[in-house]
């Protein structure tokens, strides 16, 4: 699948048969980031596309290598910033795995509500982005108007807006603020109020439903064989979303669906994303009221030592299952970590659904696997 | 497919985009939905919740006096070396020699903000400031010292 | 009454009184040369800021406040700095062509400003051939998207112009053909001809549904053939950056840009023109008060007016709708725009014949 190409530099080059090899990125307004693609066009009809990573490739898994086991996890907020409690998450249960500590309720309740409350945050964002991909700019500052919202409560309770570190092994690190519980609940009033506009503004649009029913066409199969997860697959009619799969924290407590879409096309995983937050919104209504009372955080040693062997857990963040696997020699540090990153697989599938397809179903069809490119490269 | 299929289509498309019209209308025309902060302009009003992680910050009381001992926590948790402890010999009215802490030197340009260190403080001497305007031309003046010069550790701390 | 057209006649009269009949018309030409360049400088000036404007209102933001009461000289601002900005011209690039292409742009643009009326009686040329004159002159503007497409020696932009030249030679025919409903219904091309029998009642009043037709089909065409969302294939920024003007940057990439402006501009004043009675005053029925409270409000008012009426339109579908693909755009046109349009003339003159609109 990976032919060897040299990055296109002179802007005249051609294919074979004349077909024309283009470079979107890594400087391109639709690739949110220093993706890099080359793709061969006939016209305006895609051939072939190759995504180039490394571009920003920060080797957060060496790094990991030599941080300790509470100290690693500031690190993983920086791979997929949209989702970086859940990614901080995913990290702590793996040590906790590890340590064998059981955690407080209170801190199982916070950090539920914390994960839902950044995936609807995450998809806000892809939502704006993504009618902005298609060309129309007014839903991405609608969108960051909720986002703000949850970015404010995140800023009150964890001290930060998008990096939080908030999740340390055993629990979470400070406790809910005072006003957490009344500030979500005005979130969820606004949001209430506010999601028709969504359906009005771009979902019943029939420019955007033209754009996005019937393109970017991924079979079950195809999900499955290129290990995609989250919403992608899930468009795809794929049921694997972890938290009901392999349930971790109080999920398998919480009436919440899994949300499937037959249609397999970008369509069907734009409504996917818009009707996950919806239940995100059930999950977060179950537990605002009943934060059980109790520690925040269970009582660890200082410096804390995995004992030897390996360790995995995943949890699904916004954009897919995100695996943590730390294998462990018994000492402060890991011995070796690999992050099992939803976007990785998830972008590997752009070749197989963009072919035949025109440029600006390319940009919608990244659009709808919401590509966040330092969750690629790492 | 028929001459009523296609001109339902139209009429249903052309429904569809008045809605959203009727929906950017909507807010050209009610500017009281407007949320943006005018930021430089609105400093005083700026009010940011006191978790906020601007920057490492060691409080003084009046008389001069921090909390530090020295134990070089912090330095343990931070992840990536943005504080380091710079010890003195320091003589006790009992005439011993004791060590005690010369600079808390704080790397603004390298700290990430994760709150590792103050949560590892054992005596609260150090918390994050909701201070966040830190841009400037020279790099070696995000280089702070955090303990102000002559300063000494509070009674009572150990 | 203060008026446009009495004060191009009391200029002609001093000049004719003082100058002999060559060089009245030199100087009268040079006047309405100075004219057309001011009220460029000026167009482009007033729709920069009212885009900014209505798309931040739109987009609950504040848009620009910082230069002037509440930011009005934004657009100065831009001005002066795209004015100071360094005009690259790529290595690989026909430099000629490159350079050429933006002037184009811009004489296309004020040459179908001459045959529109302003006001009652100001218009700087009113030819007998009005109306086929502006769509032949329009049909000019893809030439230089073309050329700075091909000059500029850059996938994106090449894309972009290709795209742009087929989009304009395609709107064009539906473009064209609601404007001759209206063609049929006056019965002459000339401009004020076609002012002067509205002047009992707008045709978008008097000609029921078919000009109804006519006028959302026009709305439609123009709005893709001066590529402006959600037509704006030829930029289509998240696909090609900034499709064929990629790599214009300084005063050659505002000439653009003005011209993008103007030509709104003079697509919505030919809209408002043929459609909703350009300088005419709105009149009900018998409501003899109302008539005459309208007539007193200048024709230039309502000539601006409903210009800036139909601008406005085309501002909101561009911050409303997301944009449509290339194939979606030639279909809207090839199956949905050039068959209703079609039909429709085939009413209206149906209607022109019947006389049912009088």
């Amino acid at each position: 699948m990976y032919r060897e190409t040299e990055i296109v530099k002179d802007f005249t080059a051609t294919g074979e048969g004349g077909d024309m090899i283009i470079n979107v990125g890594p400087q391109h307004p639709a690739t949110h980031g220093v993706l890099h693609l080359v793709i061969t066009l006939n016209g305006e009809t895609i051939k072939k596309v190759e995504p180039h990573l490394g571009y920003i490739h920060r080797s957060i898994e060496k790094m990991c290598e030599s941080l300790s086991y509470r100290q690693f996890i500031y690190v993983t907020s920086r791979m997929d910033y949209l989702s970086a409690h859940i990614n901080n998450h995913a990290c702590a249960l793996c040590v906790e795995k590890g340590l064998q500590v059981e955690i407080p309720e209170r801190a199982k309740v916070i950090r539920v509500l914390m994960d839902e409350l950044t995936r609807i945050a995450s998809h806000e964002l892809w939502w704006g982005a993504m009618a902005m991909d298609l060309g129309a700019f007014t839903p991405f500052f609608h969108a960051f108007r909720e986002r703000e919202t949850i970015n404010d409560i995140m800023e009150e309770t964890c001290g930060a807006r998008l990096t939080m570190n908030y999740m340390v092994p055993g629990g979470v690190m400070q406790d809910i603020h005072p006003n957490f519980q009344k500030r979500v609940k005005d979130f969820l009033q606004l949001y209430k109020r506010k999601i028709h506009e969504y359906d009005e503004l771009v979902t019943g649009n029939v420019i955007f439903q033209n754009r996005m029913k019937g393109v970017g066409i991924l079979s079950a199969e195809d999900a499955i064989s290129y290990g995609c997860t989250g919403p992608v697959a899930r468009g795809s009619a794929v049921s694997c979303d972890v938290r009901k799969v392999y349930p971790y924290e109080i999920y398998d407590k919480l009436e919440f669906d899994e949300i499937l879409e037959t249609g397999c096309d970008s369509f069907a995983r734009y409504l996917i994303r818009i009707r996950e937050m919806n239940q995100s919104i059930r999950i977060i209504e179950q537990l605002i009221d009943n934060i059980p009372t109790g520690d925040f955080q269970a009582k660890t040693k200082a410096v804390l030592k995995l004992p030897k062997g390996e360790f995995y857990t995943r949890v699904e963040t916004a954009r897919g299952e995100l695996g943590v696997y730390i294998v462990s020699e018994g000492g402060t540090t890991p011995y070796r970590i690999k992050f099992r990153s939803p976007g990785f697989s998830n972008l590997s599938v752009l070749d197989k659904i963009a072919r035949g397809g025109k440029i600006g179903d390319l940009i919608a069809m990244m659009g709808t696997l919401d590509l966040v490119i330092p969750d690629i490269d790492r | 497919m028929g001459a009523g299929k296609y001109i339902s289509d139209v009429w249903s498309g052309f429904k569809s985009l008045l809605k959203g019209m009727k929906r950017t209308g909507y807010y050209f025309t009610h500017h009281k939905e407007i949320i943006t902060q005018q930021y430089p302009d609105n400093r005083k009003e700026l009010n940011l919740p006191e978790r906020f992680k601007g920057e490492v910050v060691m409080p003084h009381n009046e008389n001069n006096e921090h909390r530090c001992t020295g134990c070089q926590a912090c330095e343990l948790a931070c992840p990536n070396g943005s504080l380091k402890v710079i010890f003195k010999n320091e003589m006790t009215p009992e005439g011993k020699k004791k060590k005690a802490i010369d600079k808390l030197v704080y790397h603004l340009e390298l700290c990430t903000m994760c709150n590792l260190c103050i949560e590892a403080c054992p005596s609260d001497a150090i918390k994050m400031a909701q201070t966040f305007e830190h841009s400037v031309f020279d790099r070696n003046k995000l280089i702070k010292i955090l303990n102000t010069p002559g300063s000494k550790i509070m009674e009572g701390v150990e | 009454m203060w008026s446009f057209s009495d004060i191009s006649n009391s200029i002609h009269e001093w000049l004719s009184g003082n100058f002999n009949p060559t060089w009245t018309l030199i100087i009268e030409m040079v006047l309405a040369g100075v004219a057309v360049i001011g009220l460029f400088a000026v167009l482009g000036l007033v729709l920069v800021i009212m885009e900014r404007k209505v798309s931040a209102w739109m987009q609950i933001r504040l848009g620009p406040n910082r230069v002037g009461p509440k930011g009005i000289f934004q657009s100065l601002a831009d001005t002066v700095k795209l004015i100071v900005k360094e005009g690259m011209t790529p290595a690989g690039a026909d430099k000629f062509l490159f350079n050429l292409a933006p002037f184009i742009a811009m004489i296309v643009t004020m040459l179908l400003l001459a045959p529109i009326a302003f006001a009652g009686n100001f218009q700087l040329w009113d030819i007998n051939i009005g109306v086929l004159y502006v769509s032949a002159i329009s049909s000019l503007s893809v030439i230089s998207v073309l050329m700075a497409g091909w000059a500029s020696n850059n996938k994106y932009s090449l894309l972009g112009a290709m795209r742009s030249g087929a989009q304009i030679v395609s709107y064009e025919l539906s473009a064209g053909l609601s404007v001759l409903a209206i063609v049929v219904l006056a019965g002459s091309l000339q401009v004020s001809d076609i002012v002067g029998s509205q002047a009992d009642g707008w045709w978008i009043f008097k000609g029921h549904l078919p000009v109804w037709i006519a006028f959302v089909t026009f709305i439609i065409a123009v709005t893709a053939e001066t590529n402006r969302a959600p037509f704006d294939m030829a930029e289509a920024e998240s696909e090609l950056t900034a499709g064929f003007h990629t790599e214009y940057s300084g005063m050659k990439f505002a000439l653009f840009f003005l011209a993008e402006y103007v030509n709104v501009f003079i697509v919505c004043a030919i809209g408002a023109t043929l459609f909703l009675g350009g300088p005419i005053p709105l009149h009900i029925g018998s409501w003899e008060g109302f008539n005459h409270a309208m007539d007193y409000i200048p024709s230039s008012v309502w000539f601006f007016g409903k210009t800036f009426f139909l601008i406005f339109l085309i501002m909101w579908f561009r911050w409303t709708f997301p944009r449509l693909r290339i194939d979606q755009l030639l279909n809207l046109e090839w199956k949905y725009l050039l068959p209703i349009s079609m039909i429709n003339l085939l009413l209206v003159t149906a209607m022109a014949i019947l006389k049912w609109h009088l």
